[in-house]
């Protein structure tokens, strides 16, 4: 039998408290690289521009200490916690206590309501967007993935048909991406779950979007499906913030699961520029 | 091409202005979004004044980050126009001339817009920080409970700004990636 590692919950809380600070603040390397490189490659001038205002932003965001997007987002939290773990003290008491803390201390905004129709603020950004997946080992590694709802709001999901194939799922992608036009702030990144049950099929396009834009799918099936559907996005013109241009998503990822004989479920959800999402191991 | 522009704004200040075009808009602008509008809505339907006067008036989709002491605002980039559509012909046709946010509106905002000779521009999405340096005040006049929803009186400066819709029908969502795709030979 493996001994069992002891974890104090306020550990847990000190660290969601930063990751929320810097996720916030700064843009993961390879969603910075990805901009690089379109702003590198873009032919068309205004889209260019556009690109080059994305850029100063985030230069004034780490100068004056500012949030890069003012939609600082639902604060999802994705704890991958080992079986050998035991925690001391209350896992999503400790996850709140550290995105109540972060979001204070940095002067980000609050943007959770605590009933869907009733409509009223929590005033702290709690609660937490908490998923728990339990590991082997004694580890503990905590994500924090702020989701701005500009983009959350033009994700869709569909059960196709088992006949409808990848030449469905590509029709469906594609139309979720004409369908957001500029109101998921693009250049955007998309998350992509093919597979599962309904709920894990949504959860799959959630968990593709934490997955860094120069990591590619494993499988080179579906990695090549990542690149069709990545240039097919590209050419339809959108452009950064839809003014038009050759600059409309930055990358492309799909997880895929296992799903029901009878069954063919996509998801798409729908990330921005600030692709936000901060790690680290405990 | 680029405007310079002063609120309040009138009709002729704005008919210049073309989708594509470029604004730099200074003076004051009022912040309020989906739980504000809702708001406006009820006190329109009471018959009851509005926190503040729409003639002429500029309206920013935004709710902002908090202030940082000594600072006038945090980032304040826009939010998504659409969740105000339902409610901003009315707003319209009661005089509010100009809008700022991002993303596509509804056929029946476009036709406010056109009739009544007003302007929807776009703040660059998810460019908070950039966007907070053109505000130089900001004061909550109505509905400090609605927290980031609250209904702000911002002074801006040199706001940079482009044009979306125009009062004669154009609309950059359509021509901008139509003049891309053309010049590429993709059309």
């Amino acid at each position: 039998m493996s001994s069992i590692r002891e974890l104090d919950a306020a550990r847990i809380t000190d660290a969601v408290e930063a990751l929320c600070i810097k996720a916030n603040t700064t843009l993961p390397t390879d969603v910075k690289a990805a901009l690089d490189a379109a702003e590198a490659a873009e032919p068309w001038p205004l889209a260019k521009q556009t690109l080059g205002l994305l850029q100063q932003n985030l230069c004034v965001a780490a100068q004056k200490e500012l949030p890069i997007c003012q939609d600082t987002g639902m604060a999802c939290v994705f704890v991958e916690l080992g079986q050998d773990v035991h925690i001391h003290g209350d896992l999503t008491d400790a996850v709140n206590e550290g995105v109540r803390r972060g979001y204070e201390k940095a002067y980000l905004r609050k943007s959770i309501t605590a009933d869907p129709l009733q409509r009223v603020n929590t005033g702290d950004n709690t609660p937490a967007f908490l998923t728990v997946h339990l590991v082997p080992g004694d580890g503990c590694q905590i994500t924090v993935a702020p989701k701005g709802a500009g983009s959350e709001n033009m994700s869709r999901m569909a059960m196709l048909k088992p006949a409808d194939g990848v030449q469905g799922v590509i029709d469906f992608v594609l139309d979720t991406v004409k369908q957001a036009g500029a109101n998921p702030c693009p250049p955007i990144v998309l998350g992509i779950g093919i597979g599962g049950s309904f709920d894990h099929c949504a959860a799959l396009a959630k968990k593709a979007l934490l997955r860094p834009l120069d990591a590619p799918n494993a499988d080179p099936y579906y990695a090549a499906l990542e690149k069709q559907l990545l240039d097919a996005i590209n050419a339809t013109g959108v452009g950064p913030q839809g003014f038009g241009g050759a600059t409309t998503c930055l990358g492309v990822a799909i997880e895929q699961r296992p799903t029901h004989v009878a069954c063919l479920p996509v998801a798409v959800n729908i990330s921005c520029h600030v692709t936000r999402r901060a790690v680290c191991r405990l | 091409m680029q405007h310079i522009l002063h609120t309040p704004l009138t009709k002729q200040a704005l008919a210049p202005l073309k989708a594509g075009d470029t604004v730099l808009l200074s003076g004051v602008v009022y912040t309020a979004r989906d739980a504000a509008h809702a708001r406006m809505a009820e006190l329109l339907d009471k018959g009851e004044p509005l926190p503040f006067a729409l003639e002429g008036a500029a309206v920013y989709y935004v709710g902002p980050t908090p202030e940082r002491p000594g600072c006038a605002i945090g980032a304040a980039g826009p939010t998504t126009s659409g969740r105000m559509d339902a409610y901003t012909p009315r707003l319209l046709d009661l005089g509010l001339a100009c809008m700022i946010g991002k993303g596509k509106r509804s056929q029946a905002v476009k036709d406010a817009v056109i009739r009544n000779g007003a302007v929807y521009l776009a703040a660059i999405g998810g460019a908070g920080a950039l966007m907070s340096g053109s505000v130089q005040s900001c004061e909550i006049i109505a509905w400090s409970d609605l927290g980031c929803e609250a209904v702000r009186k911002l002074t801006v400066q040199d706001m940079p700004l482009t044009v979306l819709l125009d009062a004669h029908g154009g609309d950059l969502y359509e021509s901008g990636p139509a003049a891309y795709l053309a010049a590429r030979g993709q059309n």
